[in-house]
């Protein structure tokens, strides 16, 4: 746009006047600028270098030791190895490649892992060591310290990693440590120093995860004196680390060993708990997984492979794994029953195979019908057709309250990865989760644990200590932490009437003692340790009508994954309770068959402290028994694990 | 004067521009930024990753951006004005949602090739809008109440969003920026007089302010002025940055230890020694030589700034060429008294020699203007 000549003139004679003013007053703080300069740097100088040559003290961080893991009896099951490594510093080693061509004649490197550190040399500062080879014996390190002149920058070191010596027997409860990831930093948002030391190993998994805060314990300094090009001369003073805090689980290590040796070769989950404490004694979970292998980082393809597993060995099936409890949940749907006094004990339902409900038909698992069953009977046999009787009579918010007070659908806190809550529907869950309305079959099929109805194996152990108890046991994994107690799960009486109690206690006795129980098989025979138990065989398929009527599919005639899981829950002894043991087998086949021998065995065990004698098992399995226990491989609870040469 | 009458005297056009370009202005930024190079070189211990390199390229990258901005005729980038400024607000606004969070700002935006700042990008633009604005504003409306809210508005917007953020040196240094280019423009001293009364009233108000419940500064940013008006109270904490940077730099003395011996350095006694604090380096290694050098050389580009302001008889030109060589100003002068105690740690990096890429590229297409503004001015 077009101005009168003057204004632009008055324009730029005012800019000029005001650029004038600015650009002196610009020199003029330059000019304070350079008197500050000066003053620091000429006038006072003799102060500030006598102060700079003060500076060379530099703070280091000591990293604290973690606090170890002790079974019941004081067993380790985490420990502080000690662990020798080299280290480069890359300023001090000149040509790198060298070096790291000359060391590979002494140590031998896997190439992934040597790939690893070159990185990390690049993008660190020049000055920073780097790890180059972890985990070394005596001789390779004493090898390095002999040519050390010919291997400038290179440094033998000492420093404490995590040692697991019961290996995969602990792989699910205890965990495994690894070092901090970028993903942890922001995962955790925790500001504590220490986590920036390079290498520093925190819990991922299991007790090592959720008690990380007190495992870790806190950083110590030290003051060190270092020359002008920051090399140490003298360490001036140092405050210790505190070390984390040791804990004690409610675990007997040489019970967990036989369990998970007892449930090698299935994908199962087992739990053995404490009726009157609480105590988790054994939870074990197959396949297992070797923790060893995640401390210092696990290659590509055996990580690959544990994923690619269809038995899930990284999962802990014990307490995340979630099943149809099936028969085994009989129990709570008869006390609902009873409780709500819709039914007596000594009344009976007949059963002819199937009941007719809303024109559709519900199958007893014996096509040809149990008769005329009373509760007794029902448990006993497992008879189908009562309990969808029960289901209708009662209704199912009263078997839903019932499995919650018996601990299902419950979530118990205890530090362990991913604890599952399982299911207990109720109408309202079917509308807010399906979209749909709950029908008479929906508590058909929860009424014998079908259906919608989900309990992990912790969750029927629970359940069983508190039948047993008839109070509300809640498990506890952590028995002391710095050697201070943690209260019991003992609990509050429950409130059940005592006589339903013992009714559902003596069906579930004969369920393995009588001769028509669905367990009698697998019975004790030694009077004092007698168990009480359920059978549960859960479907994951469904069976179509054309099917039943030409035979339902033998699980053996099934591929692996389309097989019934099968369960077994008990407690023992019969007369004064002391402990509640869970079997889950997936896709196992039937609970009787399946699962009810190996809760045996594992109550034998328990009750025994140590592997049980023949005499308490019936006399045509004795030779068999041996036989299996003979195969068993158990470690040695002194010298779990042979280390490697591990100094 | 508009561009319409040049074309009745003489502008240089075609590669005749290449002539007529300020070429010892380009030798002086060249001179800065080898400085910055070396310095770089330094605090990596003598290595070129991971800093010279990344710089270099960017200053070979910058070179080429200022050449071209040069070549553009000024009165084209006047025309631009209004969008550049609005693109940087889009981008300070977007950086809001997909920005990086890094040091608990939430600062750059990444665009694939390059990690921007707008910030850095607004403090130019910025200015350019102001200078176009009062090019195009009659001389006698500027100190019109009416015609002062316009440029406060294009000042105050940018600030909320980068303080925001937060960036209290960014903040400042656009007000003070803008507010420089409003004084140039001519507008009337009393504008001036009533905001440093404001500016008094509302520091007061902010030190009141200070443990009631509506207190106006967050607390870290009050425990800044505290250890910046006495850093002995926390030598280990809050006060360590400036302890630490003042030792370096007396330590330096008059001629400096030598290259890559300073100690304060080498021994990480330094925060953020290759951005903000890159300067104590340079004086604790070359010691009030080096210091006073790199001060001139600061001096002499601003002077260049000046001289082309004032021989080009375009206001949108000279306004620009002004507004940059004072944001410039700001820049290392803020920086310079922060290391050396006389300003709070406000995270302002010292110009061309800090490491930062978008600071680097947006300085040297602004000097671009700059240059442009000398070629196209009629001879």
């Amino acid at each position: 746009m077009r101005r009168a000549t003057k204004d632009t003139e008055e324009s730029q004679r005012r800019i000029s006047r005001r650029a004038l003013l600015l650009g002196v007053s610009q020199l003029g703080f330059a000019g304070v600028l350079a008197a500050r300069m000066r003053y620091l740097q000429v006038d006072e100088a003799d102060q500030f270098r006598l102060l700079a040559d003060e500076n060379r003290i530099n703070i280091r961080l000591l990293p604290p030791v973690r606090g170890l893991i002790y079974d019941r009896n004081g067993v380790p099951l985490a420990v502080n190895e000690q662990n020798y490594r080299v280290t480069i510093v890359k300023e001090d080693a000149g040509d790198v490649d060298a070096v790291i061509e000359r060391l590979s004649k002494l140590i031998s490197f896997d190439p992934e892992e040597l790939e690893k550190s070159r990185k990390e040399i690049d993008e660190r500062s020049p000055f920073v060591p780097v790890t180059l080879a972890d985990r070394l014996s005596w001789k390779q390190v004493a090898e390095v310290a002999v040519n050390a002149p010919a291997l400038p920058g290179v440094t033998p070191e000492v420093g404490l990693t995590r040692y697991y010596p019961w290996d995969t027997d602990f792989a699910h409860i205890v965990g495994y440590v690894g070092p901090v990831s970028d993903y942890d930093l922001k995962r955790l948002e925790d500001p504590d120093p220490v986590l920036q030391i390079p290498r520093f190993q925190i819990g991922k998994s299991g007790i090592e995860a959720k008690l990380e805060k007190s495992l870790r314990g806190k950083a110590g300094i030290k003051r060190i004196e270092v020359n002008a090009i920051g090399r140490v001369i003298r360490e001036l003073d140092r405050k210790e680390s505190t070390p984390g805090a040791n804990i004690q689980v409610t675990i007997d290590s040489a019970l967990q060993n036989y369990v998970q040796e007892r449930l090698k070769g299935e994908s199962a989950a087992a739990v053995v708990i404490d009726t009157q404490t609480g105590d988790l004694l054994a939870v074990g979970s197959s396949p297992a997984f070797d923790p060893n292998k995640f401390v210092t980082g696990i290659s590509v393809p055996d990580y690959k492979a544990l994923l690619d597993n269809e038995r899930r060995p990284l999962a802990n099936k014990a307490v995340q794994g979630t099943y149809p409890p099936g028969s085994t949940f009989k129990m709570v749907t008869a006390l609902a029953a009873l409780e709500a006094g819709v039914v007596t004990p000594e009344e009976t339902v007949l059963c002819k195979g199937f009941i007719e409900v809303g024109g559709r038909r519900f199958h007893c698992w014996k096509r040809a019908g149990h008769g005329q069953m009373d509760l007794h009977n029902s448990i006993r046999q497992s008879c189908d057709v009562y309990y969808y009787e029960m289901a209708q009579r009662a209704g199912i918010e009263k078997i839903t309250a019932m499995a919650n007070r018996l601990g299902l659908g419950q979530h118990f806190p205890i530090p362990m990865s991913a604890v599952a809550e399982g299911l207990t529907p109720t109408k309202d869950w079917k509308r807010r989760k399906k979209g749909a309305d709950w029908v008479i079959g929906d508590s058909l099929n929860s009424a014998i644990g079908q259906g919608f109805v989900l309990a992990s194996p912790l969750q029927l152990a629970v359940m069983s200590a508190r039948l047993a108890s008839g109070r509300s046991v809640t498990p506890r994994l952590i028995k002391s932490m710095n050697g201070q107690e943690t209260p019991l799960g003992a609990g509050e009486p429950l409130g059940l009437n005592e006589n339903h109690l013992r009714q559902i206690r003596k069906a579930m006795f004969d369920v393995s003692n009588s001769k028509r129980g669905t367990a009698f098989r697998a019975r004790i025979v030694e009077d004092g340790f007698r168990l009480a138990g359920k059978t549960g065989t859960s479907q994951v398929r469904n069976i179509t009508k054309a099917e039943r009527a030409r035979g339902v599919i033998r699980n053996r005639d099934l591929p692996w994954k389309r097989r019934d899981h099968a369960l077994f829950v008990s407690f023992a002894p019969f007369d004064n309770p002391r402990i509640a043991v869970s079997v889950v087998v997936e896709h196992g086949g039937g609970g009787s068959t399946v699962a009810a021998p190996i809760a045996r065995d594992i109550v034998l065990r328990t009750l025994y402290g140590k592997l049980p004698p023949l005499e308490a098992y019936p006399k045509k399995d004795r030779w068999r028994i041996r036989q299996e226990q003979e195969k068993l491989s158990l470690r040695d609870p002194a010298k779990p694990s042979e280390g490697q040469d591990r100094a | 004067m508009s561009y319409l009458e040049y074309t009745v005297k003489h502008v240089p056009s075609g590669l005749r521009k290449l002539l007529h370009l300020n070429w010892a202005l380009v030798l002086l930024l060249t001179a800065v930024s080898c400085v910055g190079f070396l310095m770089l070189y330094a605090v990596a211990g003598g290595a070129w990753t991971p800093w010279v390199e990344p710089q270099m390229m960017r200053f070979a990258m910058g070179m080429v951006v200022m050449l071209f901005v040069a070549m553009v005729p000024i009165w084209f980038w006047r025309n631009m004005a209004g969008v550049a400024y609005g693109v940087s607000i889009l981008l300070l606004v977007a950086v809001e949602y997909m920005g990086d969070v890094n040091m608990g700002a939430r600062r750059w935006i990444d665009l694939g090739f390059i990690r921007l700042q707008p910030s850095e990008l607004a403090k130019i633009t910025m200015v350019m809008l102001l200078a176009a604005y009062y090019d195009w504003l009659d001389i006698r409306k500027v100190s019109k109440p009416l015609w002062v809210i316009v440029p406060l508005l294009i000042i105050l917007l940018p600030t909320a969003l980068v303080l925001k953020q937060p960036d209290l040196g960014t903040a400042i240094l656009l007000i003070a920026g803008g507010g420089i280019v409003m004084f140039l423009a001519g507008v009337s001293l009393y504008y001036f007089g009533a905001v440093l009364a404001l500016g008094a009233g509302l520091i007061t108000a902010v030190f009141r302010s200070r443990g009631t419940p509506w207190q106006l500064l967050k607390d870290y940013q009050f425990k800044r002025i505290d250890t910046f008006l006495d850093p002995s109270i926390d030598p280990l904490g809050q006060g360590y940055h400036i302890t630490q940077s003042k030792i370096a730099l007396g330590s330096g003395g008059w001629g400096g230890r030598g290259f890559m011996q300073g100690t304060q350095t080498r021994l990480n006694f330094l925060p953020e020694k290759h951005t903000d604090f890159i300067f104590t380096t340079l004086a604790e290694d070359f010691g009030f030589v080096g210091g006073i050098t790199l001060l001139g050389l600061y001096m002499l580009i601003l002077g260049f700034c000046f001289y082309t302001a004032l021989k080009t008889k375009d206001r949108f030109a000279s306004l620009t060429t002004l507004g940059i060589g004072s944001t410039f100003f700001l820049f290392f002068a803020v920086n310079m008294s922060m290391v050396m105690g006389l300003a709070p740690v406000v995270g302002v990096p010292l110009p061309l020699v800090s490491y930062g890429g978008s600071a680097m590229l947006v300085l040297l297409a602004a000097f671009g203007l700059v240059q442009s503004a000398n070629v196209h001015r009629p001879r």
